[in-house]
């Protein structure tokens, strides 16, 4: 097996990268122009959308601050959404864990779906990659997106204010959140786990804004994880 | 324009903290050498966990909007019911997106609300 120089892997990375323009530039946009509907100036846009970086959070806190939600709970409940992330980290520690310290961090702060799917898939098929290959790979994935990312958001915060509001901008977030749900349906365990988030934040919604939320979120998850369990011994 | 009722302190205050918060859940594992992973079910709690968010936070939403005084709306139902349909029969986000827009602006086009 040869082996690859980082520059070329560097590439490589950027050329996977480009289907997800068609994704990344509407959903980033979209971001500019509703948070800017909602009231933060084009700084606080800009600052929300180039240190977080992660669209569902993003969207999620957005939403519970339309809510005029105590801030503990819109922080809450933008966290939640990004758990998984903690769980793409765990994931990537074999193939990354023994790079620099700094290269770690860096990979860490653009570590989103996109490029954490693309990047876990090569280093799976080629699992004599050498770790500078596997960074730079990672990097030619995450860093064109990053970009883009927080430049189709200042086009949206710009562009945003010339939206009439009576076009149905109110109801932006929630047509946004279904369309990311519609897709991750995609097995039995997470239909019962979004059956049980929309039961239960239903049932709850007499609860302190945001709480009866997490309390559903909760259930939901386990109902996901014990799902999953059950199946796979029926399978078995 | 709906101003939020945060102060402009507050709002740095949140984007900051979930800066942090986004970060460190990001880093966590990466951040600890050695291939110490996570108890298996604890990992399997974690990948429900959009899933688990996401739809408990839209469907009060989509039944009671804010738009229409929290009155359940026919047309935002429509547009919420068309999206999820798109999403999962096309697994794609932007096609969804799109169709759901286009129920929506099409039927308050169509309404005359324009």
């Amino acid at each position: 097996m040869t082996q690859i120089t980082p520059t070329k892997a560097f590439l490589q990375g950027l050329r996977r990268s480009l289907p997800f323009i068609l994704v990344v530039v509407p959903f980033a946009t979209l971001f500019g122009v509703v948070a800017t509907e909602a009231g933060l100036d084009l700084i606080q846009t800009m600052g929300f959308t180039a240190l977080v970086i992660a669209g569902a959070a993003q969207f999620a806190s957005l939403q519970m601050m339309q809510d005029q939600a105590p801030i503990l709970m819109v922080l809450l409940a933008g966290l939640a959404v990004n758990m998984r992330m903690a769980m793409y980290s765990a994931s990537l520690v074999p193939y990354l864990g023994k790079a620099p310290l700094w290269q770690r961090a860096l990979a860490a702060y653009i570590l989103f779906d996109q490029s954490y799917a693309v990047s876990l898939d090569r280093f799976e098929q080629e699992p004599d990659l050498t770790i500078p290959a596997r960074i730079a790979f990672f990097f030619g994935v995450a860093i064109p997106i990053s970009i883009l990312w927080c430049g189709t958001t200042a086009v949206g915060a710009l562009v945003g204010s010339a939206i009439p509001s009576s076009m149905g901008l109110d109801f932006a977030l929630p047509i946004t959140f279904i369309a990311l749900i519609g897709p991750m349906l995609k097995s039995l365990p997470h239909v019962a786990a979004a059956v049980v988030s929309v039961v239960g934040a239903l049932a709850l919604g007499w609860m302190p804004s945001g709480v009866g939320l997490l309390v559903a979120a909760s259930l939901a998850m386990l109902t996901g994880a014990l799902v999953e369990d059950w199946s796979s011994r029926w399978v078995r | 324009m709906g101003a939020l009722g945060y102060s402009s302190g507050q709002i740095w205050l949140i984007i900051v903290l979930l800066a942090l918060g986004t970060f460190a859940l990001r880093f966590s594992f990466l951040a600890i050498l050695g291939d110490r992973t996570l108890p298996q079910f604890l990992l399997r709690l974690l990948r429900y966990t959009p899933v688990a968010v996401i739809p408990g936070m839209v469907a009060p939403l989509v039944l009671w909007p804010a738009a229409t005084g929290g009155e359940p709306d026919p047309l935002r139902l429509t547009a919420a019911v068309v999206t999820l349909f798109v999403g999962v029969a096309t697994r794609n986000v932007i096609w969804a997106i799109l169709a759901g827009a286009v129920v929506l602006v099409g039927g308050i086009w169509l309404t005359g609300q324009l």
